[in-house]
């Protein structure tokens, strides 16, 4: 049985399931251990940055600074093992530690200033994005063994497949977000806050601690991602990276979370980056399409699902005043 | 301990908002085991004094005993761990978690730091069977009805806290089966000892579950009483009080004074499904009709059809003979119809505009947007209204905000009387403003329905009604119950009709 809940996330799966499947009718070469790894290798950066946007609007808010966020880490990351020689672990560390600061103070300014969440993030996207090219308007090359190592580790698959170390990241981050919400008393706060904050204030939720918590969490995750990125990309570039904060929206919303708070999986938020990847991947193999279908359809399947959770809202609202009737 | 008998004992409980009192020297005492409603129409200060009690605000004179010991509950959570706990009509719990997320938010039980959610619906159902609740506790709050999540909230609030439990208005939106689900609840807990403060606008249920009863009135205790042998007439009148008495009815017109043959506005088997069952209306020109009854019981409503904010579902409406339809308020503005509603800070003023705005919006509403009142006319309209209602002070231009209630109050009216409307309605003209404004008001009604207007007067001062109306219609549980005119519109007929028990509709 599926409870109304769950079913933006079981309809997420099943339109995954049904793509993939028509995409192998159309290309078999595309059930493959290679695709699969390609996937996830390269959205992985996206995929973490996601699951602290799950985060967020699960609680009712949303943050646009990410992709500023992505770029100012990537370039720091670069600047300092590329240009000053500083050991990538100690660079990782100090732009994790910069990530989530400033996601907590956007968190603390959300809260105590009473600001909302689109207006607080939309000047730390600027500012993000400001900072980053402050420190450089070039693409910085970054190379530095440990780098190298990290990028050159892999699990092979059968079939030729490889799962990188940034998959492996974006897989964990993943699990350990999937725990976080479902199992964490600071989960179950994240959800009652999307609820109704004045309700969850009056049932004793620390609403002050948890609007930090989770804005330092997308800070953090940001952060991470940026690293990614840079191990991607070999590189960091303070123009790369614009708009990925809408991407991750659109994975998070097409996985089924409520825009509006409360209702949603991490597990959802996987399945969304998955099927962007698809779309994408599609397009790489038919060839002859403009990358832009991606955009295209995304868009399609936003609207799809937007309607589909009204809709459900809709009939369990219903549903509900039949069975008042009948009792 | 033995110093205190009661469970909770509050004396001299004083409290101001920016200078106005809104509870002065209330003293209240709960015992334990007892069910103590506590009644007060709008604006008495019931929700300020359990708000005191839960932590929501803090006293400003006053001592309050829980258990014996002195209490000073600073927040919500001060209130719970004392032992005070809430349970409110509708921000509550959360709907989108499940039953056991609910009833266990912020102290899940919890193995290796990761919360057990198999625990936790255990106790869920372990809690919820002691209520005589049996169902999925790992479902959606959202997915039962509203008497279960009530059921849910007041588990909560007695695991939480467990000596007093306080209940704002819980059955307001249950019907008569769910009411009963609640309060045989409610009966156990008392039976256990816990101390249950109950709000609630309805007279049956409070002689059906209560104890005792307190009453208040503008921020001042009328009194404790036990429920038994407390008639309702009596009751009635502590709610509603005789503080007008000094007013006579000279403004009184009889029948003959009225305009001869049949009424211009007439309303027959008008009525609302849930909102107010049919009823019929006459209104002739100069006539003030005056509508009684208790908070809840369809007065606000009535309005609302009248004006065309609710739509009928049965009767018809006729002005001057033609069948007219009201599906709006801009339909009934059409017809000449104005109204003043209740909440005069939410829906009447605009704080932030000046007098002369204010005043002119009805009026400039009337004749079309596309047809602006120049800054002239609008300077005009004010000056003359606040010539002749005496609006203080006269600064047409000054942000209606800043002015005292009685003032505002006077500007809506004169934002309706701009639009020389033939029927106007008046939803508790006189609330919150102070007495010599309040006389000011009521005079200003005799003069406009000497000049020929219609008004429609709700109140729940019955003193005020019987000062200016020359009709009364009296409601009770969402119905027209009764009418009185001429020698018939007194005090006590009105409380009669009032308390006399309506059969309670299987509807």
């Amino acid at each position: 049985m599926i409870h109304s809940r769950n079913l933006p996330f079981a309809a997420t799966l099943a339109i995954f399931v049904i793509a993939y499947i028509l995409c192998v009718i159309q290309f078999p070469n595309m059930l493959s251990t290679r695709v699969i790894g390609n996937l996830l290798t390269d959205n992985a950066f996206l995929g973490i940055a996601a699951v602290g946007m799950t985060f967020v609007i699960l609680s009712g808010g949303i943050d646009l600074s990410i992709g500023s966020v992505i770029a100012f880490t990537s370039v720091f990351v670069a600047v300092m093992v590329g240009s000053l020689g500083i050991h990538p672990l100690v660079a990782f560390a100090a732009a994790l530690v910069i990530s989530t600061l400033f996601g907590s103070l956007m968190g603390a300014m959300i809260r105590f200033l009473a600001i909302p969440p689109f207006v607080v993030t939309l000047a730390g996207m600027f500012l993000a994005r400001g900072a980053a090219y402050l420190i450089s308007t070039e693409s910085v090359p970054i190379s530095h063994p440990m780098i190298d190592a990290i990028q050159g580790f892999y699990f092979r698959f059968p079939g030729g497949g490889r799962l990188t170390a940034m998959a492996m990241l974006m897989l964990a981050v993943f699990i350990i977000g999937a725990f976080i919400a479902g199992r964490t008393r600071f989960g179950a706060n994240v959800y009652a806050l999307g609820g109704n904050q004045q309700s969850a204030e009056l049932m004793g939720v620390p609403v002050g601690p948890t609007t930090i918590g989770i804005y330092a969490l997308s800070g953090f995750l940001s952060g991470l991602s940026g690293i990614a990125y840079t191990l991607y990309t070999s590189s960091g570039y303070s123009l790369a990276t614009v708009g990925v904060e809408l991407d991750a929206i659109a994975a998070v919303v097409i996985g089924g979370t409520l825009l509006t708070g409360g209702t949603g999986l991490v597990a959802g938020t996987f399945v969304g980056i998955l099927i962007q990847g698809l779309i994408q991947t599609y397009i790489v193999f038919d060839g002859t399409l403009s990358s832009w279908w991606t955009k295209i359809v995304i868009g399609v399947l936003l609207f799809a699902f937007i309607v589909l959770q009204r809709g459900i809202i809709w009939y369990s609202n219903r549903r509900m005043a039949e069975g008042r009737l009948v009792a | 301990m033995s110093e205190f008998q009661s469970l909770l004992e509050a004396r001299g409980i004083g409290k101001s908002f920016l200078g106005i009192a809104a509870l002065d020297s209330v003293d209240f005492s709960l015992k334990r085991g007892e069910i103590h409603a506590l009644l007060g129409e709008n604006g008495a200060g019931k929700s300020t004094l359990i708000k005191i009690f839960t932590g929501v605000y803090t006293r400003d004179r006053g001592t309050i005993h829980l258990d014996g010991a002195d209490v000073a509950p600073g927040n919500v959570g001060e209130a719970q761990t004392l032992g005070i706990g809430t349970v409110y009509q509708e921000v509550n719990l959360l709907e989108n978690l499940t039953v056991a997320e609910n009833l266990f938010l912020g102290r899940q039980p919890r193995r290796l730091g990761l919360v057990n959610r198999r625990e936790m619906s255990r106790r869920a159902r372990a809690l919820l069977q002691r209520y005589g609740l049996d169902i999925d506790v790992d479902a959606l709050l959202s997915s039962y009805s509203v008497a279960v999540r009530q059921i849910v909230a007041i588990a909560r609030a007695v695991d939480l806290s467990g000596k007093v439990l306080v209940l704002d208005e819980p059955t307001a939106s249950l019907d008569t089966h769910e009411v009963e689900m609640v309060f045989a609840v409610l009966r156990q807990l008392r039976d256990e000892g816990l101390g249950i403060i109950i709000i609630t606008h309805f007279l049956n249920q409070v002689y059906a579950i209560a104890d005792r009863v307190t009453v208040l009135r503008n921020g001042r205790l009328v009194g404790s009483r036990d429920i038994s042998g407390l008639p309702r007439m009596e009751l009635i009148s502590m709610m509603l009080g005789r503080e007008l008495q000094h007013i006579t009815r000279e403004q009184q017109a009889s029948d003959e004074t009225l305009a001869p043959g049949a009424a211009p506005i007439r309303f027959s088997g008008y009525g609302k499904r849930g909102s107010v069952a049919p009823f019929d209306l006459e209104i002739r020109p100069g006539e003030v009709v005056g509508i009684a009854g208790l908070l809840g019981s369809g007065r606000t409503e009535t309005a609302f059809l009248l004006f065309g904010i609710d739509r009928a579902d049965s009767g018809t409406v006729s002005v001057d003979d033609a069948e007219v339809k009201l599906t709006s308020p801009e339909a009934a503005i059409s017809k000449g119809f104005g109204f003043c509603p209740e909440e005069r800070k939410s829906d009447g003023i605009i704080g932030d505009f000046s007098v002369a705005d204010n005043i002119a919006l009805a009026l400039q509403a009337r004749q079309g947007w596309a047809k602006p009142l120049s800054s002239r006319q609008k300077a005009a309209l004010a000056e003359r209204f606040i010539k002749s209602l005496d609006i203080r002070p006269a600064d047409a231009n000054r942000p209606i905000k800043f002015l005292s209630g009685g003032n505002q109050q006077k500007a809506i009216l004169a934002r309706w009387l701009a639009t020389d409307p033939r029927l106007l309605i008046l939803d508790e003209p006189t609330r919150g403003i102070d007495i010599g404004a309040h006389a000011e008001i009521l005079k200003m009604i005799g003069k406009l329905c000497a000049d020929g207007m219609s008004l429609i007067v709700i109140s729940s001062e019955i003193e005020e009604l019987t000062a200016i109306a020359h009709r009364v219609v009296v409601l009770s549980d969402r119905r027209h119950v009764a009418e009185l005119r001429g020698n018939e519109v007194t005090a006590d007929n009105i409380m009669h009709a009032i308390a006399t028990p309506t059969t309670p509709e299987a509807a």
